[in-house]
């Protein structure tokens, strides 16, 4: 049973990220992603310290609310100080990271949460934190239902707003001109992502985050050449990587994250050796002329 | 010569547009003519593509208002379209040539709703337009530079708007597509819609636009062909680059266009 829920939970932050991933990466922001994983840290903390207890919600919005400052920083040190958008990336969530650094090690008597949870997760816990009805009805993982809330409402943000998505990442200028807010599709992609680092935080940790929001999708799009099938490629590969990585870290009897994002890096390595289209050993036989 | 448009369907006053606090345009004050095929010239820098970009409120203007069919951008931008400049996007992005014709529809039919056939047909229909329909399922990282342009011209088609705006679309085309363009262009003159285009060639520029816009960051003429395409305004528009001028502007007087080598 332990098995199975920590598989459940590999695959359904996989699905997160890996969904959210391939709008990233094809924005050329997948770096933002890292970003946002460290910089909510500070929101967290901050949340706790209000609220007193671990409950999922406030931190989800403490996480969320500092990922959106995260996004809107960096975007307002690329245009308005004219600073390139890596180092503005580099500077805003190093910074915050920082900050939720000293804040917990100033407080670190009240705060139930370290560095080390927050950076590599642990998720070979999530069978032990069980939510319990006062019946003592056991539902399960406590994170598991967080984070298919979550996965839950990523797949209807990218449902409902897949056109608009698919439109921005494209071509933002032309979007704008038809009356598509591009500001608002960027926040709401950023929300988006800053909810999901932290549904996934305290279980797997930012290091396998971050893997799973550019590994999968950079896959897919080294696989196919179209973008529905892209985002299903990347989901499908995040999954198996849940399932080899947790079987690869039996085995070794090592790191369960650790070994998830070995394998997302396996399953990458692979599809740039091999892809039927892009792959480098097998494109050149492929390559067809240009029409003109 | 700054020559006034009766009935305008683009109005534009004492526009200034600033990037990075340095003005790029400078109060240009001018009125375009509905169902007509006009050109905005000038050379690299002279701020033809701000122009475009700002009369679509793109990009924040430091002074001055556009007004588009008597009305604020915002109420009207479902009747405008925009070909944006081929480079501005990338493409080896995941997506179909139908998938970006399609997009063409998504201003009209608003979040939540999915493409109808209605859309689909429309889609299709100005791919036949710029004769790309057996191109349809075709990934845009395979297409050529002119026909990556027909796709963008064809999603800007099928969105059926009353006013376009056209950023350097002959730039980098084929000879043969940019036959076709200007022949579609003029067909939609002809059906009432009005094309604002971005052109660099002066050579071309006559025979090809009925109104005609000249900008070197100030507004340095607009008003119909025929009366600005004149070799002193010429040379105020492109200031020292008089041999090159010379030249045009006799080509200009003895209205000989010679068909120009193919790219």
């Amino acid at each position: 049973m332990n098995a199975f829920w920590i598989i459940l939970t590999g695959s359904l932050v996989a699905t997160c990220c890996s969904l959210l991933g391939c709008y990233l990466i094809l924005r050329r922001m997948a770096m933002v992603g890292d970003a946002i994983s460290h910089a909510v840290l500070p929101g967290i903390v901050i949340a706790f310290l209000l609220t007193g207890s671990r409950d999922s919600v406030p931190m989800l919005i403490g996480a969320g609310l500092l990922g959106v400052l995260t996004t809107f920083l960096i975007e307002f040190f690329h245009r308005y100080a004219r600073v390139q958008s890596d180092a503005a990336i580099g500077v805003t969530f190093t910074w915050l990271f920082a900050i939720g650094i000293i804040l917990i090690s100033v407080f670190a008597g009240q705060v139930d949460l370290d560095q080390d949870c927050v950076l590599y997760g642990e998720i070979a816990y999530v069978p032990l934190d069980l939510w319990i009805t006062e019946s003592g009805l056991s539902l399960g993982p406590r994170t598991v239902w967080t984070i298919g809330a979550v996965t839950i409402l990523i797949i209807l943000f990218i449902v409902v707003g897949y056109k608009e998505l698919f439109l921005t990442a494209f071509d933002p200028g032309y979007a704008a001109a038809i009356g598509v807010s591009t500001t608002l599709w960027y926040y709401l992609l950023m929300t988006a992502v800053s909810l999901t680092t932290v549904a996934s935080f305290e279980s797997v940790g930012a290091i396998l985050v971050v893997a799973l929001l550019v590994a999968p999708p950079a896959t897919a799009y080294l696989l196919t050449d179209k973008f529905k099938t892209m985002l299903v490629l990347s989901v499908l590969l995040g999954i198996v990587a849940s399932f080899a990585g947790y079987y690869l870290a039996v085995w070794l009897d090592g790191s369960i994250a650790g070994a998830i994002a070995t394998i997302t890096g396996i399953e990458f390595m692979l599809a740039f050796l091999f892809s039927p289209s892009k792959g480098i050993l097998i494109r050149k036989k492929l390559l067809h002329p240009v029409q003109h | 010569m700054i020559l006034q448009a009766e009935n305008p369907i683009v109005e534009v006053h004492d526009l200034t547009v600033s990037y990075d606090r340095k003005p790029v345009l400078w109060g240009v004050d001018l009125t375009l003519p509905a169902g007509a095929l006009v050109g905005v010239i000038g050379p690299n820098g002279a701020g033809k593509s701000t122009l475009v970009k700002a009369m679509m409120d793109l990009l924040p203007s430091g002074s001055g208002y556009v007004r588009l069919f008597d009305k604020s951008i915002n109420e009207v931008r479902k009747r405008i379209s925009y070909v944006p400049q081929r480079e501005s996007v990338d493409w080896d992005f995941p997506a179909s040539v139908f998938d970006v014709v399609l997009m063409g529809r998504y201003g009209k039919m608003g979040l939540f709703n999915r493409p109808r056939k209605a859309d689909k047909d429309a889609a299709m229909e100005a791919l036949e337009k710029v004769g790309m329909q057996s191109y349809a399922d075709r990934q845009i990282s395979q297409l050529s530079g002119g026909q990556q342009q027909r796709v963008f011209l064809a999603r800007a088609l099928a969105q059926n708007a009353d006013l376009y705006f056209m950023d350097e679309p002959f730039a980098g085309v084929d000879i043969a597509t940019e036959t076709a363009i200007i022949e579609l262009l003029r067909t939609m003159r002809d059906q009432g819609k009005t094309v604002i285009v971005v052109h660099h060639d002066l050579q071309s520029a006559a025979d090809y636009f009925d109104w005609v816009v000249l900008l070197n960051m100030r507004l340095v003429a607009s008003g119909p062909t025929e009366k600005v395409l004149t070799q002193q305004l010429l040379e105020q528009t492109y200031g020292g680059k008089l041999t090159v001028l010379s030249k045009v502007g006799e080509l200009l007087r003895k209205q000989e266009f010679p068909s120009r080598e193919k790219r």
